[in-house]
């Protein structure tokens, strides 16, 4: 059984991606956002910060995707911005990940008033149209990186407190679960070392889907000019000062980094969708 | 009483806890900025002692509770404080300006909902086929389409290359004259007024930002009419239908897709707020004079009491539209209200 089941499940992720070529270059993909993330600001042939005579240039060999209204080489600064919206989304992902953990197995396995308050309350937060909440957030708590970082988290946490909830509370009286408080193990010991990661799988594909919004959040509130500021690069500040130039022409300053931004939340949700199929074929749609 | 209008009525209920819920959270969110509030609502030249009237006339120095029952008490009197840019009440600025972002919000949707359904239906019937991998990921390339990239694209594309959309700037070209305010709708003022000339210019003017929200909200709506239709397909009654020999056009439309939409209008409410928060973005691209980008003017110039505004005013809207979407769902399904009489 041991040497079986992981056997099976490597035969199983491989003819889930030779099934789905698209799977197949959503991982692709995700391994070269993450090598921009983690490399790029040492690949990339220009400071992304520094200014030159070359303003407005189109694009060309020596800068593939031109240049902006400050002669900055916008090919580098597309990559460059790649770790910080990268730091942006997963932390804030993170951050709902194990706060929508906990509150979930308190509601899942006590149930009772703690279920009833803490349902209410991740009602209460999805009774807003979230990307406005993520604005009054941020608004309130002042307009720095972290509270965007706060605010993405703050809106993605129901969604996978109410995952664990349900996978949590199907399970309470398990027979592992009763055999486990048996055998002297505590309440908190059998949720979260017994119950909760029976959870996993589907939290895991919650988080590649989420990850693809969390870039959106981000940069959608960058764009409006909240947390980020110039001249740092990323994306969403980046389609903001192209959007001057666009009306005269000047097409690169926002077209290649909201590509790039599309192409990076692209990769998540087709990534979502596969992983959704190799953790649970019956919910493929 | 009938089952239905209890059903109704059990539904306006529930409302009534979402709504407090949404101005305790707004609540908290006045009480959280950084610092003293009274400090930022009295402006940067306040010196100790207007500081301090200021916190008298906000009563921030009585204890929390008291502070929340005179917050909802001006709520509902309509006191929802005034801008500071504007100079003028919140609660008048929102309203001025709602009409705006709710006429490009609906007929977004409508666009949205009269190509997915008929995207998902295709998908559906052919499952597995080529055209239903390319929906899916046309679909998914839309929804990954960030609101404001789009946005400029179309304006570059349409605008600057083919010359064929007018200047993205507001409502209405100035060549226009601003319709009498009846409904605050521009395509409904200048259509009661019989002025096809300014409903042109006007539906003009919408074509893009609709299109570019309707581009982000495709694919919950196709997504889930494919679902629906897949399930209803595989159910019995299709399959007598069919062995009936009914034509598949009847089949399709008359029998599977009447029940299928059920499931979608009930995705609608998770659509409104994807495009309650497109809009925002989709109203500062093209310098729509709605409520959002009357929240962007009013964050960056930290206009607290006006973004406040916005972010309930916001919420209330998507609470009133939930309601109607399960109101509706209640009138449509013919399975709630029978027994009752």
């Amino acid at each position: 059984m041991s040497t079986a089941a992981p056997q099976s499940f490597v035969s199983h992720v491989s003819y889930v991606l030779r099934q789905n070529p698209v799977t197949m270059i959503a991982f692709a993909m995700l391994g070269a956002l993450i090598i921009c993330a983690v490399f790029g600001p040492s690949l990339v042939p220009y400071d992304p910060l520094a200014s030159s005579d070359q303003i407005l240039q189109p694009p060309n060999a020596s800068h593939w995707f031109g240049t902006d209204h400050l002669g900055r080489d916008v090919f580098s600064r597309v990559i460059v911005a790649t770790r910080l919206d990268m730091v942006i989304s997963i932390g804030a992902v993170a951050l709902s990940f194990v706060a929508g953990s906990i509150l979930g197995c308190i509601a899942g396995y006590w149930g009772g008033w703690f279920d009833s308050i803490i349902s209410r309350g991740l009602d209460m937060i999805m009774a807003f149209p979230l990307f406005v909440l993520a604005m009054g957030i941020v608004a309130a708590l002042g307009n720095t990186v972290e509270n965007v970082i706060y605010a993405t988290a703050v809106i993605n946490t129901p969604f996978y407190a109410r995952v664990v909830r349900a996978e949590v509370n199907i399970r309470r009286d398990a027979g592992f679960v009763q055999a486990a408080k048996l055998a002297g193990n505590s309440d908190l010991r059998v949720v979260a070392l017994h119950i909760f990661p029976n959870a996993l799988p589907p939290m895991m594909v919650q988080v590649s889907l989420n990850m693809g919004w969390a870039v959106l959040n981000a940069a959608g509130l960058s764009f409006i000019g909240l947390g980020v500021r110039p001249p740092t690069p990323e994306w969403g500040i980046m389609v903001a000062e192209g959007a001057n130039y666009i009306i005269s022409g000047e097409w690169w300053l926002a077209v290649f980094p909201g590509l790039w931004l599309m192409l990076a939340v692209f990769t998540f949700n087709l990534l979502g969708d596969g992983l959704r199929d190799m953790v649970d074929p019956r919910q493929r749609r | 009483m009938s089952q239905r209008a209890r059903i109704i009525a059990a539904r306006l209920l529930q409302a009534i806890p979402v709504i407090i819920g949404v101005v305790t959270i707004t609540f908290v969110l006045t009480r959280a900025l950084p610092g003293d509030p009274a400090v930022y609502f009295a402006g940067d030249a306040a010196d100790e002692a207007s500081i301090q009237q200021v916190r008298e006339t906000l009563g921030l120095d009585k204890p929390l509770p008291q502070q929340f029952l005179i917050y909802v008490g001006d709520l509902v009197r309509g006191d929802w404080g005034d801008s500071l840019s504007t100079g003028q009440p919140v609660l008048s600025d929102l309203s001025r300006r709602l009409p705006a972002s709710l006429e490009l919000t609906l007929l977004a949707l409508l666009l949205s909902c009269a190509i997915a359904i008929p995207l998902g239906v295709m998908a559906a019937t052919k499952p597995g086929s080529w055209r239903d991998h390319l929906c899916r990921v046309a679909v998914t390339a839309g929804v990954s389409l960030p609101t404001f990239f789009t946005g400029i694209l179309l304006i570059y594309i349409f605008y600057y290359l083919l010359d064929i959309a007018p200047s993205p700037l507001g409502r209405l070209d100035f060549l226009y004259i601003e319709p009498e305010r009846v409904t605050g709708f521009y395509l409904i003022d200048t259509a009661l007024a019989g002025d096809w000339e300014t409903f042109g210019g006007a539906a003009k003017q919408l074509v893009l930002p609709a299109a570019t929200m309707a581009i982000f909200t495709l694919a919950p709506i196709a997504r889930m009419t494919r679902a629906s239709m897949l399930q209803e397909l595989s159910s019995d009654f299709i399959r007598t239908a069919r062995a009936a020999g009914l034509k598949r056009r009847k089949v399709l439309l008359g029998y599977a897709l009447r029940n299928a939409l059920l499931p979608v209008v009930t995705t609608l409410g998770m659509v409104f707020s994807f495009a309650l928060g497109a809009n925002v973005l989709v109203e500062k691209v093209f310098a729509w004079p709605g409520i959002g980008s009357y929240a962007v003017d009013a964050l960056v110039a930290s206009d607290y009491a006006a973004v406040q505004g916005f972010v309930l005013a916001m919420a209330l809207l998507f609470v009133a539209l939930n309601l109607i979407i399960d109101l509706l769902y209640a009138v449509i399904d013919p399975r709630i209200g029978f027994e009752g009489g």
